[in-house]
């Protein structure tokens, strides 16, 4: 992969990335506190899918997200500090606290919700790209979702919808191999989601999920064949959590050689290797993108801890506009 | 003043609607030029808006569910046409977890200005997947209004609130009401959500009663007359938000209850109804409160069976004189 991109683009890139897993970092140490309430689903070791389709958005283009969405909403353009009080339950969150860490919502960014119900994010970001359409304007809709969710009938639906009518949305699958404890290779027979594509007759590519630029590559086509009004794109991005699928979970069903093996295939990693290398940043640039992030997100962090709860009575308002 | 068919009350809501607001659009299964619906209600809309704002589609209920909820958050007016009701369970997520919940769940920054359409009840000898009436699925999903309009101007009047409105709305029409002719005017008109309508006036007994059974109501109402038993019909017309206050009110009255809904008896419409009453108002009722419904069964296809189930005037009549 050439590094044709100009370096206020490469930086920013990288910047998201880090942004997102110093992110789930701070999530996952909080959590340690006992300061977050529930359940979390950290993005840890995805964060190239996320980061390298939504550099090809604009802030007016949309995107669907799911249970592990913390990612989604950082690389869309949603604040940290926002984010960072809704996982904690906080008046100040995107959500107001009724929403928590699996439906964080920014519309201002067009981030239009995640959804904890695996696969249901698919017929909404359809109807997104459908009343694009109807509009007439050249926005497009991003919709991420995992090789779980690639079981459920309403990927099959929403996909075909999007098909016959042309609809400018990408489908983008975040295969990170393992359906919360079951291995995709038990549950389909196919080795590339992607394939799916064909029997909807629109282009599926799988890529390396790991590696921000080739999902940039294949997004920045499907970006624009939907822009062009060409219709939508079935993208696979082969990827690996770090961490178990949820808060409770060791993830002891997955072979440590394989944990290993992704590990160090880790896109934060192997991009910022690529930076250098390049000479796109120096190391003194580098150290300094992390400290800007690290204070960032300690002071989304701060906002979010200090923020107050909601008022109880709070429980009782917006059920109807 | 003219009369003209629940099909053609609903057909005028959504062409008015259609023609003020440029962003309302149809979608459901075989509702555009080639059918016009299964029910015909959408006949001659998409000759006269085309195949855009009129739109077919696929036999896939989850994503016409969900493809309204996309469309709705993001600046449209999505009517989507379930052809039976019976068929809403296949978009039961659609409905209930994402159209019901998007607005609370996300704090209210997002409107859901969507409108789900099906047609309900028994009668026509389609079995048990074409035959049921689910409301009260419905009324136990916060953040859903329900519409049970059971006359062409509730029909007209309620759609078009209900295409206006910006919550989701669950619009429950009934397949024997279709071709029932009734009164419309000409000029515009709108009718409120929660606003019960008393369809006859009374002294002696309180029927509330809901889409098609209203007329069996009415009907037990005029024998009733003829014994000299005077009962108030009152429909409520929307199920959610419900006019509580009309219903009290009508029971301060009268003093006597009778409760009629199809659907199962078991936690249905009447259930809640009676409920409501009890809590509120059981120092008014001289007799126990009565409900009409169907057994906890479903819905039988041959004629003798079907009939059996379905309520009645007769089971109207009997289970007011039970209580007067």
């Amino acid at each position: 992969m050439e590094l044709n991109l100009c370096k206020e683009k490469l930086v920013g890139m990288y910047r998201k990335l880090l942004e997102i897993r110093i992110f789930e970092e701070k999530v996952f140490e909080l959590y340690a506190q006992n300061l977050v309430p529930g359940t979390i689903h950290l993005y840890a070791g995805e964060e190239a899918v996320a980061v390298g389709v939504c550099s090809n958005l604009r802030k007016d283009d949309y995107i669907t997200s799911t249970h592990r969405g913390h990612g989604h909403c950082i690389a869309k353009g949603a604040q940290p500090k926002h984010i960072m009080a809704e996982i904690l339950g906080k008046k100040t969150g995107y959500c107001k606290g009724k929403g928590g860490s699996m439906h964080i919502a920014d519309f201002s960014v067009g981030m239009l919700g995640a959804t904890a119900v695996v696969g249901a994010g698919l017929p909404i970001a359809m109807g997104a790209g459908l009343s694009i359409k109807l509009s007439g304007t050249d926005n497009v809709v991003a919709c991420f979702f995992g090789d779980g969710a690639s079981n459920q009938g309403t990927f099959h639906e929403a996909i075909n919808m999007a098909a016959i009518w042309n609809l400018p949305v990408i489908f983008v699958c975040e295969n990170n191999v393992y359906a919360m404890g079951t291995r995709r290779s038990r549950v389909m027979l196919i080795e590339n989601i992607a394939d799916r594509a064909q029997a909807y007759g629109i282009s599926g590519v799988a890529v390396d999920g790991n590696d921000v630029l080739a999902v940039y590559e294949a997004a920045q086509k499907a970006v624009e064949r939907a822009r062009r009004g060409e219709g939508p794109t079935l993208i696979e991005c082969k990827t690996y959590r770090h961490k178990g699928h949820s808060r409770i979970d060791p993830a002891k069903y997955r072979p440590k050689e394989e944990v290993e093996e992704w590990l160090r295939k880790d896109p934060i990693k192997r991009f910022r290797e690529k930076l250098m290398q390049t000479e796109v940043l120096t190391e003194t640039e580098i150290q300094q993108v992390e400290k800007d992030v690290l204070a960032e997100i300690d002071e989304a962090a701060k906002f979010a801890l200090q923020s107050p709860f909601p008022d109880p009575e709070e429980a009782l308002e917006d059920v109807y506009a | 003043m003219r009369k003209i068919t629940y099909k053609e009350a609903l057909r005028e809501a959504l062409r008015e609607e259609m023609l003020r607001d440029r962003t309302v659009f149809l979608l459901g299964e075989d509702i555009g030029r080639y059918w016009g619906g299964a029910f015909k209600v959408t006949k001659g809309l998409a000759e006269e808006f085309g195949d855009e704002r009129v739109r077919d589609t696929p036999i896939s209920e989850s994503a016409i569910i969900g493809a309204a909820v996309g469309a709705a958050i993001t600046g449209t007016r999505p009517v989507a046409e379930i052809m039976f009701g019976d068929l809403t369970s296949l978009a039961m997520d659609q409905i209930a977890n994402q159209a019901a919940k998007i607005h609370y769940m996300f704090g209210g920054q997002a409107k859901v200005p969507l409108v789900i359409r099906t047609p309900f009840g028994a009668g026509v000898n389609i079995a048990a997947h074409h035959s049921q009436s689910l409301e009260a699925w419905f009324m136990h999903v916060p953040g859903l209004h329900v519409c049970v309009p059971s006359t062409p101007y509730d029909a007209k009047g309620l759609l078009k609130t209900s295409i206006r409105g910006n919550n989701p709305v669950f619009f429950c029409e009934h397949k024997l009401l279709y071709p029932m002719e009734g009164e419309v005017p000409e000029e515009e008109y709108m009718i409120p959500f929660g606003v019960a309508d008393i369809k006859k006036k009374g002294s002696d007994v309180t029927i509330v009663a809901t889409s098609y059974m209203v007329h069996k109501a009415l009907e037990a109402a005029r024998e009733l007359e003829a014994e000299s038993i005077n009962a108030e019909v009152l429909d409520p017309r929307t199920l959610v938000p419900l006019d509580r206050q009309t219903i009290i009110s009508s029971v301060k009255k009268t003093g006597r209850l009778v409760v009629v809904s199809e659907g199962c008896k078991t936690a249905g419409v009447t259930a809640e109804i009676a409920a409501i009453v009890a809590e509120e108002a059981i120092d008014y009722l001289d007799a126990p409160i009565k409900r009409v419904a169907e057994p906890d069964t479903p819905i039988p296809f041959s004629p003798t069976l079907e009939q059996y189930v379905i309520p009645n005037e007769k089971s109207i009549i009997n289970a007011v004189k039970e209580i007067i």
